[in-house]
């Protein structure tokens, strides 16, 4: 048999699952994004320190990301709209969850493609019908795979990368969000 | 034996009414002890287990002190001093048997409900009678709470159940109990020892079943047949309204997915065995529906519901235990029920020494197991 290779590190995440189960301080990260008003509703978000494992610590490289909303809203589309940067957390955890996942139960992977589409009824920004809420009324994702492996497996991998993703869970679940006036 | 009420205190106590056992009858079998009745493949009613475990008891003579309630157990030197509602006892070994379900576990946010809201667990519920009319909240879609939904179905009650995790299993599979192919092809059988994910397997929800003379299916699918209303697994409360995750279809997918697995071992294990001939063609069942648009959130101040029953599991209770064997999330440490102190033992946990120490008939084999074990330790020490 032919070791399988998607290029996840399985091992080290099995590792320090084992060591966080004993040290759950240590399992405590912060991340952290600061935003910057550019004019109108254009804005740039940069991205660079977080904290875990006990200390801080810095991506390779700062990561800048310009949000904006498009003409039809009367604006300059810089960038995408901030919304749709959801739906980029949850494509690339969804991802990177089956990435994972088949690296764990042995299934070299080909291709994993997907396409997320969030269903949004504008007039709840708009304050046009109380009834309508603000965030998606619902979200769609696709996945095509091609791996070695049958259906129902990666119908498995699929099941399994949700059960176990960051953002699946944030976009499904209530978070205690406080903003404040520093 | 000490036991703080009665023989069987359990199924007395903290059971409701109408509840059947969801093993089958000719499963029910303590050591040297076997259900003998006309109906083996029917439920035992709480009435005929209680005196099935009584019978037990009488025919073995076991030295049962009853109304004996243990209020600390505490290491010495030379082993244990275990203090009861009857006085003091020392010995030099334990065999710790208080269950493993000695209080229901519900979630944090209860006391976030609104007051006009009843809320009830399965160790206060005995039946729909009991409940305040209109609408009633079923959390947890494991045995419990299947059951319960469909009894306050029947009488008449808008149901809403909340679902997460669960184990979704037919009643009956190829024309068998669903329970006698866990049995036969071995799956009840496999080790703590050779179970992938250890922590997990014990803290595997029930599955999906009800004793039922009709020996029916009760998945999310008859439910939802029946008119209750599906929403995800409950995840706080807001404003007095409760929210609901989102994620409602996968943990259906996963439930789907891992008994098409189980049944797929079971057709496996047939073929390998020759046994195809005496069952039914190998079926396979229609996926869970997922409804059109399932409510992610319940304004519990608006009246639709007047009762929330939590079943949302059981958690064992070693308040009277001194010893430091209980871990972080209240359970006992152990390795195959020989506990971390010497001369301390555990049985009837759930996969204790294999998948069916969780059920009644699983405690024959982890019986012998453990005190050939701890014969061993009062030879030795
Ligand atoms: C709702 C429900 C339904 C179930 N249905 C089934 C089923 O259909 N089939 C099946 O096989 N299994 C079923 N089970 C599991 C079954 O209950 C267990 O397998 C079995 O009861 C274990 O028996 P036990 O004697 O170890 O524990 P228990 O039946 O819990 O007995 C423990 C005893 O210890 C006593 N006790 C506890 N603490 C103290 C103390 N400090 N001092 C003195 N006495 C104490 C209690 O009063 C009790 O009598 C079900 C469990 C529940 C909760």
């Amino acid at each position: 048999m032919t070791t399988i290779d998607n290029g996840v590190n399985v091992q080290a995440l099995l590792d320090a699952r084992e060591v966080l189960k004993g040290a759950p301080e240590a399992a405590q990260f912060t991340w952290r994004a600061s935003a910057k008003w550019e004019n109108g509703v254009h804005s740039t978000t940069r991205i660079q320190n977080f904290f875990g494992l006990g200390q801080e610590h810095s991506h390779k490289s700062e990561a800048v990301f310009t949000a904006d909303h498009p003409e039809v809203f009367a604006a300059e589309d810089n960038g995408i709209t901030p919304i749709e940067y959801l739906l980029v957390g949850l494509a690339s955890c969804l991802t990177a969850g089956v990435a994972s996942v088949a690296q764990n139960r042995g299934i070299q992977l080909r291709s994993v493609e997907s396409t997320v589409e969030g269903n949004h009824d504008i007039r709840g920004i708009l304050g046009a019908d109380s009834d309508v809420r603000n965030g998606f009324n619902d979200i769609k994702v696709t996945f095509t795979i091609d791996a070695d492996a049958s259906k129902e497996d990666i119908e498995a991998l699929v099941a399994q990368s949700q059960k176990r993703s960051a953002v699946f869970d944030a976009l499904t679940n209530p978070t205690n969000v406080s903003v404040e006036v520093a | 034996m000490l036991e703080r009420g009665e023989v069987a205190n359990s199924w007395r106590r903290e059971r409701w009414d109408s509840l059947r056992l969801l093993t089958p009858n000719w499963q029910s079998r303590l050591p040297g002890h076997r259900y003998e009745g006309p109906d083996p493949d029917g439920y035992m009613t709480m009435g005929e287990v209680i005196e099935f475990i009584e019978r037990f008891a009488t025919v073995t003579r076991a030295p049962v002190r009853t109304s004996t309630n243990v209020t600390s157990v505490r290491r010495t030197d030379d082993g244990y001093r275990v203090t009861t509602s009857c006085g003091e006892i020392r010995c030099r070994a334990v065999v710790i048997a208080s269950g493993a379900c000695n209080r229901p576990a519900v979630p944090q946010f209860t006391a976030a409900v609104p007051a006009s809201v009843v809320q009830l667990t399965p160790f206060d519920y005995r039946g729909p009678s009991w409940l305040p009319d209109g609408g009633v909240l079923v959390v947890g879609a494991s045995a419990t709470g299947v059951q319960l939904a469909a009894e306050l179905k029947r009488s008449g009650r808008p149901v809403i159940l909340s679902v997460g995790e669960h184990v979704r299993l037919p009643r009956l599979y190829r024309g068998r109990d669903v329970l006698w192919w866990m049995d036969a092809s071995g799956v009840w059988d496999q080790r703590h020892d050779e179970v992938d994910d250890l922590t997990r397997a014990r803290r595997l929800p029930s599955p999906q079943l009800v004793g039922t003379p009709e020996r029916r299916t009760l998945d999310l699918n008859a439910l939802a047949t029946m008119g209750v209303e599906l929403v995800g697994r409950w995840a706080a409360v807001r404003d007095g309204s409760a929210l609901f995750s989102g994620g409602l279809r996968n943990v259906f997918s996963l439930a789907d997915l891992k008994m098409r697995r189980l049944l797929d071992t079971f057709d496996e294990w047939a073929r390998a065995h020759g046994r195809d001939a005496e069952v039914d063609p190998p079926e396979r069942f229609a996926p869970t529906q997922v409804p059109e648009s399932a409510r992610w959130q319940l304004d519990l101040r608006s009246g639709e519901i007047r009762t929330i029953v939590w079943a949302t599991g059981y958690r064992p209770d070693y308040g009277w235990l001194d010893v430091p064997v209980v871990d972080t999330k209240g359970q006992l440490r152990h390795e195959g029920g020989v506990v971390d102190s010497p001369g301390l033992y555990a049985l009837g946990l759930p996969v204790l020494r294999r998948r069916k120490s969780t059920f009644i008939h699983g405690i024959e084999d982890d019986a012998r197991e453990v005190i050939d074990h701890l014969t061993r330790y009062l030879a030795l020490s």
